[in-house]
């Protein structure tokens, strides 16, 4: 590790990692942990068998209030944010204006204000992006006084309602404040994992305590980063930075399920003239679900081929899954190879491995729809 | 029989001019759960310090050097089924090749099992 590194950023459960043993790596900025002594392989298989606990205090969380917050924040992201009810939270991304991706975030209405949960590392762009872009009739926080963290897993629901019985009839996407053991949170039934499952908001002061307090239920472990990555990859989710960035957009993201028939219609959010045009005329590559036929795990920026070996594409996420018990990737391949079943090659170490394109997630998602 | 270290946290064993090579125990144990183990091709002339194996974690790949010059004689076909193996009994069942080596002076240069044992505790 390099000795003159700037001063990494701890977040309030810092202490706590260090007392359960985990490895921490720099992350964003933060030291965080990147696995505990069960290792990313249990970690993971714990979590869908039972329930985890993820630190993502790393991330971004920011207030938006004032009359206009929805119609200003419509022109920067392609998702109707008009049709949100109060409690209900929604996946979208911010883009440039050439249609590409700035980040991808939680929108959630919470009913007098905006509540956006966005990524570590792009958290000070889009808070400059939308200071510089959000019109008059809104103001910006940056809510620095609250940890964020997640339980995820099929024991999530039961283990959380122990302490606040009401989050059991929350719904997959739904936002509620609420006191969990006795501290005001924000929760949303939401995640990163495609379990069912919790984002927590709780504040800096109470957040150790109620960390604590789930780790204590026997179910529950806690999970690094390293699980954290995997387990989304299986989900079949992006990772900002890998499986979009800005040089993609979100219809070549595959992610054209965000932007609905109102905002197809009226656009009038940035990058909106190519967006509209490759939903309506097709883009030319696609981000697909990839299956390694043997046991190599082909990582990130592995070129795939075609039968012909020419380059259609890259991985942009690759790996091994615990679940699946096997290699997993996704990535980008020209349109004309994005159909499941499609046999292509990937080049791992000089040699080329047969693979095949896959429909995602690799694992089913098991949210709670109510 | 001589057990030796490398730097790059590998264990040499000589038993009639043949090294059996593994990564040590440390080794796991840092990388994590291993799911995938690729070994050269038998009859593979392997050069000191090039690449000699890839060891992947559910994390990352990362590379295993050869510790010595020398030609690959035998592979542990176990650790294709099971690269387990490798958490569970590094130094023993989990090894990776046998190598004939070109200059058996050169295990001179690696570390016996005190001088390992100091190095990986200065890390």
């Amino acid at each position: 590790m390099s000795d003159h590194q700037t001063e990494l950023l701890k977040t309030a459960l810092h202490d706590l990692h260090l007392e359960l043993g985990a490895k921490m790596v720099p992350f964003a900025g933060y030291d965080m942990p990147v696995q505990y002594p069960l290792g990313v392989k249990g970690e993971h298989l714990h979590t869908r068998a039972k329930a985890g606990l993820f630190d993502v205090s790393h991330m971004g969380q920011v207030r938006l209030t004032g009359e206009n917050r929805v119609a200003e924040l419509e022109k920067l992201v392609p998702g109707d944010i008009a049709i949100l009810k109060a409690g209900r939270t929604r996946y979208s991304t911010f883009t440039n204006d050439d249609g590409t991706i700035l980040d991808d975030l939680m929108i959630t209405n919470a009913g007098d204000s905006l509540f956006l949960v966005i990524n570590a590392a792009c958290k000070d762009d889009d808070i400059v992006h939308m200071r510089a872009n959000l019109g008059d009739g809104v103001a910006l926080e940056e809510i620095d006084d609250r940890a964020l963290m997640a339980l995820q897993g099929p024991e999530a629901a039961n283990v959380l309602a122990r302490f606040a019985p009401d989050v059991a009839d929350l719904k997959f996407m739904s936002f509620a404040e609420l006191d969990i053991a006795g501290i005001p949170c924000f929760v949303t039934r939401s995640g990163y994992t495609g379990e069912d499952g919790y984002e927590i908001s709780v504040p800096n002061s109470g957040a150790e305590e109620l960390a604590r307090k789930l780790l204590g239920e026997d179910e529950v472990e806690a999970i690094g980063l390293g699980a954290r990555d995997s387990l989304r990859l299986e989900a079949g989710l992006c990772l900002y930075g890998n499986d979009i960035d800005t040089t993609t957009t979100p219809v070549e993201g595959d992610l054209n399920w965000i932007i609905n028939k109102r905002r197809r219609a009226e656009g009038g959010f940035k990058g909106a003239d190519v967006i509209l045009d490759q939903l309506e005329n097709g883009a030319d590559r696609k981000r697909v679900g990839i299956k390694p036929e043997g046991k190599a795990p082909a990582r990130e920026h592995t070129s795939i081929l075609n039968s012909d070996g020419e380059e259609i594409g890259e991985i942009t996420s690759g790996g091994f899954g615990p679940t699946v018990d096997g290699p997993i990737a996704m990535g980008y391949v020209a349109i004309e190879f994005s159909e499941p079943g499609t046999k292509v090659d990937l080049m791992v170490r000089g040699k080329a491995r047969p693979a095949e394109i896959v429909e995602l997630p690799f694992a089913q998602h098991r949210y709670f729809r109510g | 029989m001589t057990k030796k270290f490398s730097q790059e946290h590998e264990w040499i064993e000589l038993e009639d001019g043949i090294a059996t090579v593994g990564i040590t125990d440390y080794a796991q144990q840092s990388l994590g759960d291993i799911v995938y183990v690729e070994l050269p091709e038998v009859g593979k002339k392997l050069t000191k310090d090039g690449d000699a194996a890839v060891v992947e974690s559910v994390k990352a790949a990362s590379d295993v050097y050869a510790p010595l010059d020398g030609e690959i004689v035998e592979i542990n076909e176990e650790l294709d089924a099971n690269p387990a193996l490798v958490n569970e009994a590094p130094e023993t069942d989990g090894w990776f090749f046998k190598m004939s080596l070109t200059d058996e002076s050169q295990l001179d240069e690696l570390m016996d099992e005190a001088a390992y044992k100091d190095f990986v505790e200065g890390l």
